[in-house]
């Protein structure tokens, strides 16, 4: 993986030395904290609903060993042993004093990392797909780009007071495991008629109060032209995204109301001038990148059988392992929705995307140890070891369990995205985490029946639990002071995005949890074979579940 | 009854007034009575709150309860982890 150069270090550092002076001076008193709270925000401090919020940048989500080891130690020593993995790739933690963050960034500038540009209106870290340079599926490893990506966009002079905020994926394969269209610029790299590898721009999509897809605003970019391009994709915006409305300032709001065709001249006009400016950086920088993120050192000539002789290993296997390019190795994914089996028999769901300081040190050892140091971080709130020896599948599992972290749910209807929600968040609405736990726990027992099923729940219009792409999504809202939530079918993240439409009126707490578990077996009586919930529902449509639902 | 609420400028921590400075208990705090917002204006120019307002609250026999949930979830702590909550009786029925 990546390591920073001098520059990258001296940058940080830098940074973390100006915020322990603005830091001193505003608890000193010679900074308002009108003049202040641009700058917290700007190292990703936000002042939250408990406490401050510290929100730490994971490039592309990759980290190493050490790296991850630091988060869980700054659980420890900075929060109240607990870190919340987000749907950004990033992590954040939720109890922060002031007083103590020059020293948390100094801890995480030692294992190069930083909170910049995870707040405010500036491009935000750059997402990826969390099997980057593992997947069997992908053209090639989109993690150099998005690394070329992070680069440009890191203290970009022009892009540091944007109409909005401004979000950024790369991806390299068909299968889309990023949500690439619900992004600001979403970047597929392809293979053109001739064979070049190039990348497809995807403009204008997010999920928010205003969901969209985003359009194809071109087709084939040639891979050293992509900061140009991307250059361009940004002025256009920034130079007519409007300012007069935090709710239409989004790139989204500009696409659609530009028009597609005439969004896509301007940003031509726009790349044609840049190109005379020959901002792209040079090739030598990009191929010193790629030399960070040659692959591992994988053996030849291991085994490809796994011994399932253990029932419950062999369900850990199915469920949470993918298949890895290379032979004799797997993708493992740690499973951050815990579900623990109770003395009385019940299920007790924990929190999504939260881990103790010890398990994510747990997991920085295991990485160490079975998949040569290194962890992704998916906008599914779960982790990933990118590249496991088969054969060493059984003692990670072990390892995993005795750290409660082998719950065997990936992609299934406990393997649920939530949001902080009303109890962590100062703009929610309604909470998000219980509800979670709720459906989890209710839902349990017909989890490996129902198969795959993408729940996601946010706790305000803000969607940060991505309920726009639920296959079932949940949104909370305020009615009249009491929480209420929206039940919506049909979204999607994948290659074949969509977005979820209400089925009807809200419900209460306990009502939602009723309201999925209808659904659910509504779909069960109506699937056909080798249908997963969302098909059913794109089958018969919305009316007869609702029908199911509400009848 | 009117309260007033903020957040420690060093720690973060939520903080109610209770008409001589402030306390991490909303059952300390008092009536803002009409000089809510002169006092909410003095303490945080003297940084000893930050981003200070009134909330709406019932007394009872049973203490101080804002109105809202957002303020019953900032006194009392996160609902699903109520282990970090500050006031040992917290439970979910009380805090919801």
């Amino acid at each position: 993986m990546y390591l920073y150069d001098q520059y990258d270090q001296a940058m940080v550092d830098a940074r973390v030395a100006e915020f322990r002076d603005q830091t001193r001076r505003r608890i000193e008193g010679t900074l308002s904290e009108e003049k202040f709270r641009p700058l917290r925000l700007q190292n990703g401090l936000y002042l939250q609903l408990h406490a401050y919020m510290l929100r730490v940048a994971v490039p592309y989500g990759t980290l190493s060993g050490a790296q991850m080891k630091m988060l869980g130690d700054i659980a420890d020593k900075y929060d109240r042993g607990y870190g919340h993995f987000t749907t950004r790739q990033n992590i954040q933690y939720n109890w922060i004093k002031l007083e103590d963050t020059p020293d948390l960034l100094a801890d995480l500038a030692s294992v190069e990392m930083h909170a910049i540009q995870t707040s405010g209106n500036c491009i935000r870290n750059i997402s990826s797909d969390q099997y980057a340079g593992a997947a069997t599926d992908e053209l090639i490893d989109p993690r150099p780009y998005a690394e070329l990506l992070r680069q440009w966009s890191s203290f970009h002079p022009e892009f540091l007071a944007l109409p909005r905020k401004f979000k950024i994926c790369v991806i390299a394969s068909e299968t889309d495991r990023a949500a690439m269209r619900l992004h600001d610029i979403g970047i597929r790299i392809v293979k053109n008629d001739a064979g070049e590898i190039g990348c497809a721009f995807y403009v204008g999509g997010g999920m928010g109060r205003t969901p969209i897809i985003a359009p194809l605003v071109k087709e084939f970019v040639p891979l050293d032209q992509l900061i140009t391009y991307s250059e361009a994709c940004l002025r256009v915006y920034n130079r007519y995204g409007r300012r007069d409305n935090k709710y239409k300032a989004r790139i989204k709001i500009l696409v659609h109301e530009l028009g597609l065709e005439e969004y896509r001249r301007q940003v031509e006009e726009e790349f044609a001038h840049l190109q005379t400016l020959a901002i792209e950086p040079p090739l030598a920088e990009l191929e010193r990148i790629k030399t960070y993120f040659a692959d591992p050192a994988f053996e030849t000539g291991l085994p490809d059988e796994i011994d399932l002789s253990n029932a419950n290993f062999a369900k850990w296997v199915k469920a949470n392992t993918a298949p890895h390019k290379a032979a004799g190795y797997a993708i493992a994914t740690i499973s951050l929705k815990a579900l623990t089996r109770q003395e009385d028999g019940s299920v007790k769901a924990g929190i999504p995307g939260d881990a103790t300081g010890e398990q994510i040190r747990v997991m920085a050892d295991l990485a160490k140890r079975y998949s040569f140091d290194e962890l992704r971080v998916t906008h599914t709130q779960n982790i990933v070891l990118p590249h496991v020896r088969k054969a060493d599948l059984f003692a990670l599992w072990q390892a995993l369990v005795a750290a409660e972290l082998a719950t065997p749910n990936l992609d299934d209807v406990t393997d649920i995205i939530a949001c902080p929600g009303l109890d962590y968040c100062t703009l929610a609405n309604a909470r998000s985490i219980p509800v979670a736990q709720k459906v989890a726990e209710r839902m349990a027992p017909k989890a490996e029946e129902i198969g795959e099923l993408k729940l996601k729940i946010s706790g305000c219009i803000n969607a940060c639990g991505h309920h726009h792409a639920g296959h079932i999504g949940i949104l909370g809202v305020d009615r009249k002071g009491v929480e209420n939530y929206q039940l919506l079918l049909g979204g999607c993240e994948g290659a074949d995005t969509s977005l979820a439409s209400i089925v009807g009126p809200g419900f209460n707490e306990d009502g939602i949890v009723d309201a999925v578990e209808k659904a659910t077996n509504f779909y069960l009586a109506q699937r056909q074979e080798g249908e997963r919930f969302l098909d059913t529902y794109r089958r018969l449509g919305m009316a007869p579940f609702k029908e199911a639902i509400y009848g | 009854m009117k309260i007033i609420t903020g957040n420690d400028l060093k720690t973060g921590a939520v903080i109610w007034w209770t008409g001589q400075g402030w306390s991490l208990h909303v059952n300390e705090a008092v009536e803002a009575g009409e000089d809510g917002a002169a006092t909410i204006a003095a303490e945080e120019a003297a940084r000893r709150v930050n981003g200070a307002y009134l909330v709406d609250a019932t007394q009872d026999a049973d203490g101080i309860r804002p109105n809202h949930i957002k303020e019953r979830i900032r006194a009392l702590g996160p609902t699903v982890r109520l282990d970090l909550s500050l006031d040992p009786s917290a439970t979910p029925a009380k805090v919801l």
